[in-house]
């Protein structure tokens, strides 16, 4: 089976401070660090887990400048064969439609029976790139999947609903699934791996391999902001002591407990 | 015509909040540029469905067709290529669920028309879409402007607009189904129900949501400790399940479960989107979070910003003494 994994490397931006740079429609992005996408984690274990069933070969693909070939450098050391970078600073501004296009300029002329993409990425949070991808090539697709079973070219399915309920779906392959966090539980690469996949090729692709003519933007960002509050939070501060105190005598005022 | 177009979401028999909550933002659109809202409406034995949204849309369109009993993007995404192309609305709302995720981006690459996903708001300027998105976890918004086009789609978040009566008298249009098969090469099979765990925290008064600056398993001890001293049942973010730490039937959030307690509080979760609105209408909400920029304060009544693991061992001295009085 031979099967395609896109990944992104995106800033962690979970529990740091994030900040607008003067043109007002990036962040200020040096001092934050950066890792592969969450939900991408899943993806690629998906594949080696897949590969390790049913033999066959992954390709990881990431559209992004020269310090994402550290992230697809981690992906080969996690049994991934062949690494595509897609250089971004060849094709200027980007939105979820042009960055399914450029994926699939790439991957159709890939050999592939199974392509997995994360659900989303934190940093832009589209969740569209992977059924716009299947789209443009022309296969089938699921998103959200938490289960997959491959029975003879057809998958079983597992999507993710809301409010706990899922449903169990058919698909044809080659298909595109964009999988969920928790589907599976993602390996470590072994030290060794590491180390051997240092030295390891890293495939590039950019404005000669691609045209530049027909790909197309849909949206462009206009002016990045603050989001309005919902609720006004009383902060209480204090030492832990003294704001356990605050805290405990308003859960007691208001009956709380 | 440019009218404004929206997608009905139904599951299992009814009709889905957020097909109201477009509808209101679509009658709100479509007041304002002087034209119409219509629903579509694709689903099977439709007629009591479509009945109870009669005074939500200026026109129910209605394809009533087996194939569309169960939501197959690949059905719907058919159906809905068709009537886009021939009606041509100025702009299509679909919802950003786990079904509009499946759908959204897909149509609109068919139909080769700008889209985007999961928007706050979306405003017409001068025949100019504008959406409203957030995005880095939150922390930010963005207003985005798409290339200029006579017909746009963009799927529109959960709980963004608040529903408001209506009560307009639709038109109902009937039109033969596009599709008259499921594709063979997708197919709906069946729904699989949530697991029921031994502890329904939909019940509890006092809710302890633990998130992923709890660090370690090990350390969830802390947090089942302090719950069981305040009264409350421990509930947790979606990472916590993801790791395996908790049962699945723990995870508050849109694809966990919805709690309404009196009193919630938050350590360690930093207050995306999809744990908020399993939350957000609880009596009290305390949050205790190291990042003074996490977006969970703009939730909480009550806000702490510290390590959990400092203010938990006082927090619960203060409830044991509080207790005793
Ligand atoms: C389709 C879909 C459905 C989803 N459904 C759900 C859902 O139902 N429920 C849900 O919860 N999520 C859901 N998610 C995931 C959601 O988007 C977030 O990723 C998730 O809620 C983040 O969990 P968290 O806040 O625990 O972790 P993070 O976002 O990583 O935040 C951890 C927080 O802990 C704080 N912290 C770290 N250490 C400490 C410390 N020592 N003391 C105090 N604070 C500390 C950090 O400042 C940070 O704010 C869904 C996502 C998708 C795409
Ligand atoms: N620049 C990129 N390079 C490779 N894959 C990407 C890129 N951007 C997005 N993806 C894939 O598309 C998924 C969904 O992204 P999004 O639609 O932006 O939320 C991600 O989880 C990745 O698998």
């Amino acid at each position: 089976m031979d099967i395609i994994v896109c990944i992104k490397r995106v800033p962690q931006t979970a529990e740091a401070k994030v900040e607008i740079e003067s043109s007002g429609k990036d962040i200020v992005k040096d001092r934050l660090t950066f890792d592969i996408n969450e939900s991408d984690t899943y993806a690629l274990e998906e594949a080696v887990l897949l590969k390790e069933k049913f033999g066959g070969t992954i390709t990881v693909i990431s559209l992004g400048c020269s310090d994402a070939d550290d992230t697809l450098r981690i992906a080969l050391a996690k049994g991934a064969d062949t690494a595509i970078r897609i250089k971004a600073e060849d094709f200027d501004e980007l939105d979820g439609y042009k960055t399914a296009q450029l994926l699939s300029a790439v991957i159709k002329d890939i050999h592939f029976d199974v392509i997995f993409t994360g659900c989303i990425a934190t940093d832009d949070a589209y969740s569209q790139i992977g059924a716009t991808l299947a789209e443009l090539l022309g296969i089938p697709h699921a998103t959200l999947v938490t289960n997959i079973e491959v029975i003879d070219s057809i998958s079983h399915v597992h999507r993710e609903l809301e409010g706990g309920l899922q449903e169990h779906i058919e698909i044809f392959l080659p298909a595109l699934f964009t999988i969920q966090t928790g589907i599976n539980v993602p390996r470590y690469a072994s030290l060794i791996a590491i180390k051997r996949a240092a030295g390891k090729e890293i495939k590039l692709v950019g404005q000669n391999e691609i045209s530049k003519d027909q790909l197309l933007l849909n949206t462009q960002i206009e002016e990045l902001f603050i989001p309005p509050v919902a609720k006004q939070v009383k902060i209480i501060t204090g030492s832990p002591g003294e704001v356990s105190e605050e805290l405990a005598g308003i859960i007691r005022e208001k009956g709380l407990i | 015509m440019s009218e404004i177009f929206m997608l009905i979401e139904h599951r299992q028999d009814a009709i889905r909040d957020i097909s109201y909550e477009m509808m209101t933002c679509g009658r709100a659109l479509a007041e304002k540029l002087n034209t119409k809202l219509t629903a579509v409406f694709l689903g099977y034995d439709a007629d009591k469905l479509v009945e109870s949204i009669r005074n939500q849309a200026h026109r129910i369109m209605v394809v009533d067709n087996e194939v569309f009993k169960e939501f197959n993007a690949e059905s719907y995404q058919i159906a809905l290529a068709e009537i886009i192309k021939k009606e041509n609305p100025l702009l299509t709302l679909i919802g950003h669920t786990a079904f509009g995720m499946d759908l959204c981006p897909a149509l609109g690459t068919q139909l080769g028309i700008p889209f985007t996903t999961d928007c706050l708001d979306v405003e017409i300027i001068d025949g100019k879409l504008i959406a409203t998105r957030q995005m880095y976890d939150g922390k930010l918004n963005a207003k985005i402007r798409f290339r200029e086009n006579p017909s746009y789609l963009v799927s529109l978040r959960t709980g963004c607009f608040p529903v408001r009566d209506s009560n307009i008298e639709a038109e109902i249009v009937n039109i033969e189904s596009p599709v008259s098969a499921e594709p063979d090469y997708r197919k709906f099979v069946e729904y699989i129900e949530a697991a029921i765990g031994d502890v329904d925290i939909t019940k509890a008064d006092v809710v302890v949501g633990v998130g992923r600056g709890i660090k370690k398993k090990e350390n969830l001890a802390l947090v089942e400790d302090f719950a069981s001293t305040i009264g409350g049942v421990v509930a947790c973010s979606r990472p916590i399940v993801d790791a395996e730490w908790l049962p699945k039937d723990r995870q508050v959030g849109s694809s966990g479960k919805t709690v309404k307690p009196k009193l919630y509080i938050t350590l360690g979760i930093s207050g995306a989107f999809q744990h908020v609105v399993g939350m957000k209408n609880s009596g009290t909400i305390i949050a205790i979070n190291k990042d003074p920029n996490a977006p969970i304060f703009n939730e909480a009544d009550y806000g702490i910003v510290d390590d959990l693991f400092r203010v938990l061992p006082a927090f619960k001295n203060s409830i044991l003494e509080m207790k005793s009085k």
